[in-house]
């Protein structure tokens, strides 16, 4: 197990090295060099110049490069062109947010969607398994940006159940301890901004969620069909074991199993729903900073850290979840 | 009385979209407590299909068993699924052909063996382990306290096995059903299981159910033999009888496939010619007759009844092999 954890931490790190460098060489690429791309086109020759210097253009390559390494593993980003501020406070204010509503959409395709596959399973054939089927067809097929209008429209604008945009309404006066503002208000016990929080969370997580919701109920429907025909599971009822017991304990574990992958894999694509997301409704997270960033003036300081940050992430998450491969199936821990 | 009475049983696929399929046809055989009975033939003559009816174990969807399966009295074919959960693994226990695939790769096999016990006898997790490791230690697994935490994939094929059969006779069962319990082990392993098999149910007075296509396992282990063809029971006698003096020609065709040591070198094998599919419908005659060396026009035309022979036995052909005549 020691040793799982350490090769992926070791994979972790040359993947990390591999973007770093990837990026390096982008941005020497850019038309004109990072010091155009810096300063716009309508700089003098001598600005020009000094900043060359100043950020060390004029020396050898692979000295530029050692000096960007020592910069990244130090955390020192640099600047924002758009705002001034240290890239690191631009993308710490925003990380919170965008791991507040991934989270959210995770637990709740989870929550959901292991579920309903379940279900959709044991009613094979049935109308409960058609209906699903067709359901999650419309889930995977729709738009995300779409299904996100819809859902405002209809359920802010047209019903007034839930806030329109935002993660928290004007005038709550929240403590921000850790950025996650539901955790943060139950930290602090004001309540009523968590629960503020929660409410405007409910919608963009929601739209979030859908596409990976669709696919989780989907991936589990087939895996418990799947595991329903295996030989261990007509064992268990020569056992005469009762049906909760076989569900739980020889259903649900096997059929877990492609599910867990499946989870891995689109919490990275989280990532790129999340922009859509939070442009739909104005969420102050990693999505927004992402559009601004390239939209307007290029904000090379700030999109540079933001493709390592997600890099990092996705190798991270799937990490755990081959983590929690071997914790669920033993074959896995001795390879 | 005995202890399993099957009363004219057939199961009857009947998927959607396809032709009906008969895969047991009409099949009656008891067996009497703490007896062991074979159920021989080739693949898809039904004795599978026949083990899964009686436990009950064949999907409800696309399957119509009808007929009796009277274990103790008791029609297990009318009880309620749940309550023939209560039977299963209590009363009748079933070891399965593939032994891998048959225990939860992903659990432990200490909670595997543990599980049953729990189940029937009311056992805590912590006396069920106990207990749990006394039955490893009886099926013959070595260091079997280290066993309870290692999981299927780190046995051999033989050990697993036994892990199965430590299963299935945890609640001390009253009959064993046994599917082709060493079709995939080695032949040396073979042997070490169907030993053990023969000295558990000797010990403990459990009936078993032997299901095979081996006739060397039935020589070795079986008090009476019922021998199936395309669904139906053609032959059934005592062991010694069926090896002895076969009657139906598909019996003795059987026997006569089984390459034997003390024939001469170089005389080809006797085969049984084409395959279970060549076939006609058993209300038309003998299912078997088109691959008979024996065949007459009485096997064909008319229902061939499975008829007692003065051995205790029972028959179902019109020109059977005839009995040697002491001179």
């Amino acid at each position: 197990m020691v040793r799982v954890i350490l090769r992926r931490l070791i994979q972790l790190v040359v993947t990390l090295i591999a973007l770093t460098t990837l990026v390096f060489f982008w941005l020497r690429s850019l038309p004109g060099g990072p010091v155009d791309a810096l300063l716009g086109e309508r700089a003098t020759p001598q600005t020009r110049e000094l900043l060359t210097r100043a950020l060390g253009y004029d020396q050898p390559i692979w000295v530029q490069y050692g000096r960007f390494l020592k910069n990244v593993v130090t955390g020192n980003f640099g600047n924002s062109i758009r705002t001034g501020e240290p890239v690191t406070d631009v993308i710490s204010r925003a990380f919170p947010a965008t791991v507040e509503l991934s989270v959210a959409a995770i637990i709740i395709a989870v929550g959901l969607g292991v579920p309903l596959g379940y279900l959709a399973a044991r009613h094979r054939g049935r109308l409960l398994d058609n209906t699903t089927i067709i359901v999650t067809l419309v889930g995977i097929s729709i738009p995300i940006f779409f299904l996100g209008y819809l859902l405002k429209d209809w359920l802010t604008q047209g019903l007034h159940i839930f806030p329109p945009s935002g993660r928290i309404s004007t005038g709550m006066d929240n403590t921000d301890v850790t950025g996650f503002f539901v955790l943060d208000g139950l930290l602090t016990r004001e309540l009523d901004a968590s629960a503020d929080a929660l409410w405007h969370l409910v919608l963009p997580a929601l739209t979030l969620a859908t596409i990976p919701l669709a696919i989780i109920i989907r991936i589990t429907r087939a895996s418990v069909l799947d595991v329903l025909d295996e030989d261990y599971i007509r064992t268990a009822d020569a056992k005469g074991l009762r049906n909760p017991t076989i569900r739980k304990r020889h259903v649900l574990r096997n059929a877990l199993l492609p599910v867990v992958t499946i989870i891995g894999l689109q919490t990275g694509a989280l990532l790129a729903g999340a922009v859509l997301t939070e442009k739909v409704y104005n969420w102050g997270g990693l999505g927004t900073l992402i559009t601004d960033s390239i939209g307007g003036s290029r904000d090379y300081p700030v999109l540079q850290a933001l493709i390592l940050l997600a890099a990092a992430v996705f190798v991270v998450v799937n990490l755990v979840v081959d983590l929690s491969y071997a914790i669920i199936d033993p074959r896995v821990r001795v390879r | 009385m005995p202890l399993l009475d099957v009363r004219d049983l057939s199961v009857v696929f009947n998927r959607r979209g396809t032709k009906p399929v008969t895969a047991v046809d009409g099949v009656s055989f008891t067996v009497e407590p703490g007896q062991t009975v074979g159920l021989v033939g080739e693949s898809g003559c039904g004795k599978s299909v026949t083990s899964l009816a009686i436990m009950g174990l064949l999907p409800r969807r696309g399957n119509k068993v009808t007929g009796e399966v009277r274990f103790d009295d008791t029609d297990l074919l009318k009880l309620r699924p749940q309550d023939l959960r209560d039977w299963r693994g209590r009363d009748i226990g079933m070891i399965f052909q593939d032994p891998l695939s048959s225990l939860n790769p992903v659990l432990p096999l200490g909670i595997q063996v543990a599980e049953v016990l729990e189940r029937h006898q009311g056992r805590t997790r912590q006396a069920a382990l106990r207990e749990a490791r006394g039955l490893l230690d009886a099926v013959g697994i070595p260091d079997p306290q280290r066993r309870l935490k290692d999981y299927p994939h780190q046995l051999s094929g033989g050990m697993r096995q036994r892990a199965l059969i430590a299963i299935a006779l945890a609640c001390k069962p009253r009959l064993l059903i046994a599917d082709e319990p060493t079709t995939a082990l080695d032949v040396t392993i073979q042997a070490q299981i169907l030993t053990l098999l023969k000295e558990l149910v000797d010990d403990s007075g459990t009936a078993l159910v032997m299901i095979t296509h081996d006739l060397g396992v039935v020589a070795g282990l079986c008090d009476t033999v019922n021998v199936l063809y395309a669904g139906k029971v053609v032959e059934r006698a005592y062991r010694h009888h069926l090896f002895a003096e076969p009657r139906h020609p598909y019996t003795d065709g059987l026997l006569q496939s089984v390459p034997r040591l003390d024939v001469d070198r170089g005389r080809r094998l006797h085969q049984i010619r084409g395959s279970v599919s060549d076939n006609i419908p058993w209300p038309e005659g003998c299912a078997f007759a088109p691959r008979c060396d024996r065949v007459i026009d009485d096997c064909i035309g008319s229902v061939v009844p499975l008829e007692p022979t003065f051995r205790g036995g029972a028959l179902r052909c019109a020109n059977p092999v005839p009995l040697e005549v002491p001179a």
